[in-house]
């Protein structure tokens, strides 16, 4: 070989012995065996990475006795992209493209964390208007919504309930339908940035809100009438990875996992953000610590966000005109975005303020997109609570115009090692419901 | 007269090793990581601006002193057995760093999980840091933790050099830090003595190198004119 691929290098399994058996009985299998040295039964599983009841490109390893579980270990990595590398080498504002990305269904916290963390370090925490700060309350309790939505129904579709997973993605589809309304993008928005939010609410975006909350007010409760007292579907919850407080808190479970041990942690009461004081909600919890607390837990959660939703869009309907980005032009992002015949795109009536009117106009402009602005040295962390749990930012600078460091702690990433101690001891088909109750989202995972 | 009095002006003041040409501020000290050079990424004569021979110091917060004010000094007190040599804090956005030696590190985090006056039962994990330029501190390893009963949160830092990247395993206090001690492993090779299985979690085993480390090589990217390439990111005229 003329070159050596570093990257693909073959390795050789010289430790052991190795049996190569395929479709035969496994009895047969062990009888064949049972003279030979040092061979024990011992049968690992592995469950993925393409499987569709492991959330994504999770790989599980399992060690099984029959149909028990002995050891169980998971594999990750198989979504790593890099992302926290890519943003060393964008500007702070285009660090929000990056971070949106990570953990794919709820988009608009990881956007969030970060720019609270930028605007930390400018310092600029008291300055960010009100309104961008009720729509970020508004956009993040949609997304939790749509994200315990997804949870729900996939939860539901691995274990064989289809009809939870069928309405669990028509009622988040209209919730995307909302962002797509905001933002011009179902996902992935990067709408959220250091010093406010990109644009203002579209006219007539208030009233598709209220709709959608009289809407959800019908549709919620088909869950609870599906699901609560349903018996096929308590005998699969109940009693399935269960982790108690102090295990929680050990292996750094947040959010839902350590609500359903009936311990009421939330960072929005705790440590509010965005102004999460001045909203009237509870904070939900379940007391079996199991699979079954936590599908309750985010249940009446999607209730406690349509308040918060319906607060925000009273609020919104008060602030019309009011700035959504700070007033610092030093920082806030020149350009606006406007809806056009054919979607939306770049606002006509800036581009021919730069291009046609001023220079100085030009030259701020341009400025501000091509260089940015400098965050001055120092690291900060502004934790929020993501519909998994505590999603932070530590965000590093070192007075440049691009981000030095910026590390995620996501919640999925955190939460999935509790894998082995809730599945351990268990059936293999509990195994998926105990990571479905975890509800890891693979792109926050890798990261 | 003296010298020092001639000296006017808040550039010039300022205690003993203070760097020169920077706005004197208020902390008793600054740290200095490194040198900023240039300002659009173009160096020599393509330069007509004079912009490229711009030089300025990488300054950092310094540490703070006494009083930290708040429960910074509750924390601080109640910290004061774990240290068996110099430390100190940084308190700046109204967040507290402990800069924790890596022999005391074990020491200052069962102190700061067990003690009932500190009570920090969540760790949020590891975050590696990398400053190629901080000479004997190359590497640093950032813990955010979290204390429920008092609702407070610190940040403890512990660095090491690049030559010698060792620090103690954390996860006998907090087990939740298996795999974020495996990433930070992965992503910048400090070796967490004691870690049961320090392997790499999101790259390949067989990956060659840390890839957030600063000095990792990045790929340019080939195109298909006259045998054009886009050189890698970082050797792209850029703004620094």
């Amino acid at each position: 070989m003329a070159t050596e691929d570093i990257y693909a290098g073959s390795t050789e399994t010289t430790d052991g012995k190795v049996f190569t058996v395929s479709g035969r009985d496994w009895d047969d299998i062990v009888e064949g065996l049972s003279g030979v040295d040092g061979v024990e039964e011992r049968v690992v599983v592995n469950m993925g990475p393409q499987h569709p009841s492991t959330h994504g490109v999770l790989r599980l390893i399992l060690e099984i006795d029959g149909e028990t579980v002995t050891e169980a270990r998971c594999g990750i990595g198989y979504l790593h992209t890099g992302i926290e590398k890519n943003i060393e080498y964008r500007s702070w504002v285009q660090g929000t493209t990056f971070v949106t990305r990570m953990d794919y269904l709820s988009p608009f916290y990881n956007e969030a964390t970060y720019c609270l963390g930028v605007e930390r370090l400018l310092d600029i925490e008291d300055d960010i208007p009100e309104k961008a700060s009720v729509m970020r309350v508004l956009l993040m309790e949609l997304n939790r919504l749509s994200s315990h939505l997804v949870c729900i129904a996939t939860g539901g579709m691995e274990i064989g309930a289809l009809t939870v997973m069928t309405i669990g993605f028509r009622e988040r589809e209209l919730v995307l339908d909302i962002f797509e309304l905001i933002t011009g993008l179902r996902m992935n928005h990067a709408f959220i940035r250091p010093g406010g939010v990109a644009q203002d609410l579209p006219v007539g975006a208030l009233d598709e809100i209220r709709a959608f909350i009289a809407l959800m007010k019908k549709r919620l409760p088909e869950y609870a009438a599906l699901c609560n007292a349903n018996p096929i579907f308590r005998g699969r919850l109940e009693g399935v990875g269960v982790l108690d407080l102090a295990g929680c808190l050990a292996l750094g479970m947040t959010g839902p996992v350590v609500r359903s041990t009936g311990y009421a942690w939330d960072l929005r009461k705790s440590e509010p953000y965005c102004g999460y004081e001045d909203y009237d909600f509870d904070v939900q919890t379940w007391d079996t610590s199991d699979s079954y607390g936590r599908f309750r837990v985010r249940l009446n959660e999607m209730w406690e966000s349509l308040r918060i939703i319906e607060q925000a869009a009273e609020r919104l309907a008060g602030l019309e005109g009011a700035p959504v980005m700070v007033a610092d032009k030093k920082i806030a992002w020149p350009s606006q975005l406007s809806i056009g015949s054919d979607g939306m795109g770049n606002s006509l009536d800036h581009i021919r303020h730069i291009m046609g009117e001023s220079m100085e106009g030009l030259i701020h402009h341009f400025k501000l997109v091509t260089e940015g602005f400098r965050v001055p040295a120092g690291q900060a962390y502004v934790p929020i609570e993501s519909p998994r749990g505590e999603l932070g930012a530590h965000v590093v600078s070192d007075g440049g115009t691009r981000p030095f460091r910026v590390h995620f702690r996501d919640p999925s990433f955190t939460n999935l090692q509790a894998t082995s101690v809730m599945s351990e001891g268990g059936q293999v088909a509990d195994v998926i419901v105990a990571i479905a109750s975890i509800d890891p989202v693979m792109g926050g995972v890798d990261r | 007269m003296s010298d020092e009095d001639k000296t006017t002006g808040p550039e010039q003041s300022g205690p003993e090793g203070h760097v020169t040409g920077v706005p004197a501020t208020n902390d008793p000290e600054v740290k200095t990581v490194g040198t900023r050079t240039g300002m659009f990424g173009t160096h020599g004569t393509g330069d007509t601006s004079g912009f490229g021979g711009l030089v300025a110091p990488i300054v950092y917060p310094g540490s703070a002193e006494r009083p930290f004010g708040g429960w910074y000094d509750e924390v601080a007190d109640a910290l004061e057995p774990a240290f068996t040599a110099a430390w100190s804090v940084v308190v700046h956005r109204k967040e507290i760093t402990f800069h924790v030696r890596r022999e005391d590190l074990l020491a200052v985090m069962w102190l700061l999980r067990d003690d009932p006056k500190l009570r920090f039962e969540l760790c949020t994990g590891v975050s590696g840091v990398h400053y190629p330029d901080d000479d004997g501190a190359e590497l640093h390893a950032v813990y955010h933790l979290l204390s429920m009963t008092h609702n407070r949160r610190v940040r403890v830092e512990v660095s090491v050099p690049d030559a010698d990247p060792h620090l103690p395993s954390t996860i006998a206090v907090y087990p939740t830090n298996d795999w974020h001690e495996r990433e930070t492993y992965d992503m910048f090779g400090l070796i967490f003595d004691g870690h049961p299985a320090l392997t790499r979690i999101l790259m390949p085993d067989d990956w060659p190198g840390h890839p957030q480390r600063k000095d990792y090589p990045l790929g340019g990217i080939p195109v298909e004119y006259k045998g054009g390439t886009i050189p890698p990111p970082d050797e792209r005229r850029s703004y620094n």
